[in-house]
């Protein structure tokens, strides 16, 4: 409802002469663009390579932060002895790296990726080490009473029990992953991309081009996020009924 | 068959158990009743080998136990949290049985052989999370027995439920653990259901844990929930009992020094 409204504003603004259509165009331009762009050939290419990169960013993130957090959740004085190092490395703007990601991959591909990988572990890790930690002491021991070996009880026990909050994380780096590599695109360029698209409409003066791609990148990113928030809610019924207090 | 010698267990400066020496026979029902803190849980987590002992030495069959021994299965008091959220009742009594290198079908056999065995053969696909405290503490036994342990150690395993759940449980236990030959011991710190489930009940004090009393509880079998407790006997053995536990539980005050005092 909100954003409606502000839309409304924005293009009785427009045409009342308030807002100068030459500095933002209406907001009916902009939705007939992003209406065109969805069926032009030229604009789903660029989609389609932004998407890629992010894909392969969000398995390569989850293939190396899962495994990682489990190692530093459930070995603590490994935890204890990288603390320092991820303590340095977190807060690093991950956009800082683009200038030398840009030297160390040829392939723009690999550049765009390399970026949002680093930008989407700390969600995935930090959650997989804190969803680690809080497995309830009892459950590990009820399979240990059994005989069950540590391995056993990372795997039957520990993993299925942080599934939860690894998955919030996989989330949470979703997004990150579609922010690093648009910006990626913007800032380094290459052939294809939205971030290239978008570049290319600026330097044409075509504002409204520009909004209507950018617009597509968010409402991706909003269906990303709701069909991750949907599959949880599956994929965890049991997390979310025991919290929700059903028994 | 479970033979504890001068079992001595601290954690840090805290002395939880101390010299702790009882034998169980195979297919003894020992009950070991104490009052709260009396190390009962730390006793059962030794001879689970969940927990190394400082002192002393756990023999089960005549050999130390080192790790926790493949015969012997665990009912915890706290169903929710050990039972598994995740997998239905079936999958959590047929896990353990992932131990024994049974078949998926076997182990499916075997949990649901088990889940009926305890009344839940109709609940075998709900979720933990869908069951009353009642079946999920059925579900949690049901898994120790599908593991035929030859040693099944209960830690309060009917300390979460309600009454009338409660003595069903204990007879459910009773029934089938008789039914199959296993040798129990069970951890309470109620003097009434120590009398009424065991065949043996041994008094610890307080911490630092030791057994004070041993008592032969010679009622007739198989127990009922009314006529076994108006008998006389029951009664003098839960008086017994329970001043074994008062006694060492009481304290007398003096020059703000805390002295035990025992009645017997």
């Amino acid at each position: 409802m909100g954003a409606t409204g502000l839309l409304v504003i924005l293009e009785v603004a427009g045409r009342t002469g308030v807002i100068d259509t030459g500095f933002l165009p209406l907001v009916s331009t902009v939705l007939a663009r992003a209406a065109e762009l969805a069926v032009d050939g030229e604009f789903l290419t660029h989609g389609l390579a932004s998407m890629e990169a992010w894909f392969w960013a969000l398995v390569v993130t989850i293939a190396v932060a899962v495994p990682a957090g489990l190692l530093l959740g459930v070995v603590r004085p490994v935890e204890s002895a990288t603390r320092p190092l991820i303590e340095f490395l977190r807060p690093i703007p991950s956009v800082a790296l683009i200038p030398l990601a840009i030297l160390l991959f040829q392939n723009p591909m690999h550049m765009r990726m390399s970026v949002a990988v680093y930008a989407a572990t700390w969600p995935v890790l930090i959650n997989t080490i804190y969803g680690v930690r809080d497995v309830d002491p009892l459950a590990k021991e009820t399979l240990r009473s059994f005989g069950f070996g540590p391995g056993t009880v990372v795997m039957r026990v520990v993993l299925p029990s942080a599934a939860p909050f690894i998955a919030t994380g996989v989330r949470l780096a979703a997004s990150v992953a579609i922010i690093l590599v648009v910006t990626a695109e913007v800032v380094a360029g290459g052939i294809s991309g939205v971030g290239v698209f978008i570049n290319t409409a600026g330097s044409g003066n075509r504002v409204d081009l520009m909004i209507a791609a950018t617009a597509w990148v968010g409402l991706f990113g909003i269906a990303v996020n709701a069909l991750l928030v949907a599959a949880e809610k599956r994929v965890f019924r049991w997390h979310h009924n025991r919290l929700a207090g059903v028994s | 068959m479970l033979e504890l010698v001068d079992l001595t267990h601290r954690y840090g400066t805290y002395h939880a158990i101390d010299r702790i020496n009882l034998t169980v026979k195979q297919g003894e029902v020992v009950c070991v009743v104490g009052p709260s803190g009396c190390g009962k849980s730390t006793l059962l987590r030794s001879i689970a080998g969940l927990i190394k002992p400082t002192g002393g030495a756990v023999l089960l069959d005549g050999r130390p136990v080192e790790s926790t021994p493949d015969n012997l299965a665990v009912v915890f008091q706290d169903y929710s949290r050990s039972l598994y959220p995740w997998l239905s009742a079936l999958a959590n009594v047929g896990l353990p049985l992932r131990r024994r290198g049974m078949s998926r079908k076997a182990r499916d056999e075997a949990a649901m052989a088990a889940l009926t065995e305890v009344g839940l053969g109709a609940a075998a696909g709900k979720f933990p999370w869908e069951m009353s405290g009642g079946m999920q503490q059925r579900v949690s036994i049901a898994r120790a027995l599908a593991y035929r342990p030859s040693l099944l150690l209960m830690d309060e395993p009917f300390g979460s439920v309600d009454a009338q759940t409660r003595e069903e449980l204990e007879d459910l236990v009773l029934r089938v653990c008789a039914h199959h030959g296993m040798t129990i011991l069970l951890i309470t710190h109620d003097v009434d259901e120590s009398v009424y489930v065991g065949d043996r009940v041994v008094v610890l004090s307080k911490a630092p844990g030791h057994v004070v009393g041993d008592l032969t509880v010679d009622l007739p079998g198989p127990r009922d929930q009314i006529r076994t407790r108006e008998l006389d006997a029951f009664v003098k053995l839960r008086a017994d009992v329970g001043r074994m536990v008062r006694g060492m539980s009481a304290r007398r005050f003096d020059n703000g020094m805390t002295h035990e005092v025992e009645t017997r």
